[in-house]
């Protein structure tokens, strides 16, 4: 079983070397502090950041200086700022290489809910539907599970619609899932000391088991 | 060419209840303070802003969130902020909840003088529905209007008399886009500097957009979430 920064170290050995990659908030975040040795990749902050750096000393805060998710943050040397309809632009431009954000769920033919719980949260998207609309390659990095021990992995999402068919690929506690495209969870790769079984218990969705599944190796 | 005015109060003078105001800033970062409380002092009703986020209980919009001067919020983002979500779920306050980029984009369309845009955030969601869908090449698009507004209020690091801005850091956001799209756009600047000082290469935001501008005063530039490393 991975807790939090094990799926953002999971997630990280899909990083490569020049890639553009937007982390959302959450698990996300961690995913910077796992970047494999010898891969450069640009992160964007969708407030209008290309090169995020991380965050500054104490005292060396610059309130001008935050990243999405209002963090204060620092800039490194080729970093670029923008305004946010240009960073809007380069997403929908398709030039963001990687996605990897946090959902409540997630169907089988790859749609995401993550924004809204009807009556409850009315939080707003965000960034968040612009970026599954037109990210090439998005990663769901999320918990297997809800707090209620009810699958986040479903035939079909209960919950309001962030995007529709965009989920990629998937890392939770238990297992590493891509979406194929003609639909399904194919399980990938389980997480260290989980089961088949215990994945297919937790799973709502059609999951797809090809022969052995290997558990992961994280360095 | 003279458009420096003496300070808020006389920036938001002419500012009717029920209008509608673009509102620049991403999170606290890079809003225009000081037209915001010279907007709480003179008491107008019933806006309509259209802005990122909301501000937060005590600072930014929620100041005029607290007086209960907003009829509609048209925002991406609200996560901050508990007095609107109180107001949204009692039913005082409207909400058009619309993607990040969409806002971004509405708020540049007016400024290029187009009257919409399309974009494919949203598709298949609520954000859709009553809108029209195009498809380009395979690929779902949402028909989304340009903004229109009555006043455009954004905060700029320097400016000159001529109404020329440049922006800050990531204070950019929002503010060029904004200060483009209101049909009066009023821009309240940490540093008011003399017409030539600004080099016209690095001008984000030429003066032709905008009407008035103010030497800001007393900013407080809250940071909403304070994040450091340990020094070594």
């Amino acid at each position: 079983m991975l807790d939090k920064n094990g799926i953002a170290k999971c997630i990280a050995r899909e990083l490569k070397d020049g890639y553009y990659v937007n982390l959302g908030i959450g698990i996300p975040t961690l995913v910077a502090n796992y970047i494999p040795e010898g891969i450069n990749v640009t992160l964007q902050s969708e407030n209008g950041l290309l090169g995020m750096g991380p965050f500054p000393y104490e005292g060396e805060e610059d309130p001008d200086l935050i990243n999405a998710g209002k963090q204060t943050i620092t800039t490194l040397p080729g970093s670029a700022v923008f305004d946010s309809a240009l960073s809007f632009g380069m997403i929908r431009a398709g030039k963001v290489d990687l996605t990897i954000l946090g959902a409540m769920e997630v169907s089988e033919n790859g749609d995401i809910a993550n924004w809204k719980i009807p009556g409850k949260m009315v939080k707003g998207m965000g960034g968040a539907m612009d970026l599954v609309a037109s990210a090439k390659n998005i990663i769901v990095a999320m918990q297997h599970v809800n707090k209620a021990g009810e699958s986040k992995l479903l035939p079909k999402c209960t919950l309001p619609l962030t995007g529709v068919g965009c989920v990629k690929k998937i890392v939770t506690e238990l297992c590493v899932m891509e979406v194929l495209p003609e639909g399904g969870f194919k399980l990938l790769e389980r997480a260290p000391g989980v089961s088949v079984e215990e994945i297919k218990k937790a799973t709502l969705g059609k999951l797809i088991i090809e022969g052995d599944i290997p558990e992961m190796v994280l360095s | 060419m003279n458009k420096i005015i003496a300070n808020a109060d006389e920036a938001v003078r002419d500012v009717q209840d029920n209008q509608t105001l673009m509102v620049g800033g991403f999170g606290l970062c890079g809003i225009p303070e000081n037209s915001i409380s010279a907007l709480v002092k003179k008491g107008v009703k019933g806006l309509t802003c259209i802005s990122n986020n909301a501000g937060v209980d005590d600072f930014g919009l929620g100041l005029l969130l607290q007086h209960k001067q907003i009829k509609k919020m048209i925002s991406s983002y609200v996560g901050e902020n508990a007095e609107f979500e109180r107001q949204l779920l009692s039913g005082e306050l409207e909400v058009d909840l619309i993607p990040q980029g969409t806002l971004a984009t509405r708020c540049m369309a007016a400024g290029y003088g187009m009257p919409a845009i399309f974009t494919p955030a949203g598709v298949g969601t609520e954000v859709a529905i009553g809108k029209e869908v195009r498809n380009f090449n395979g690929k779902d698009y949402l028909l989304e209007y340009a903004f229109e507004a009555d006043f455009a209020f954004v905060k700029a690091w320097k400016g000159d008399a001529h109404g020329n801005l440049i922006f800050r850091s990531t204070s950019r956001n929002f503010n060029p886009l904004m200060a483009m799209g209101g049909k009066i756009t009023i821009a309240e600047v940490e540093h008011l500097v003399p017409v030539g000082e600004l080099d016209p290469d690095q001008i984000h935001t030429p003066g032709i957009y905008v009407h008035r501008i103010f030497q800001g005063s007393n900013y407080e530039k809250r940071i909403e979430q304070r994040t450091v490393r340990p020094r070594v």
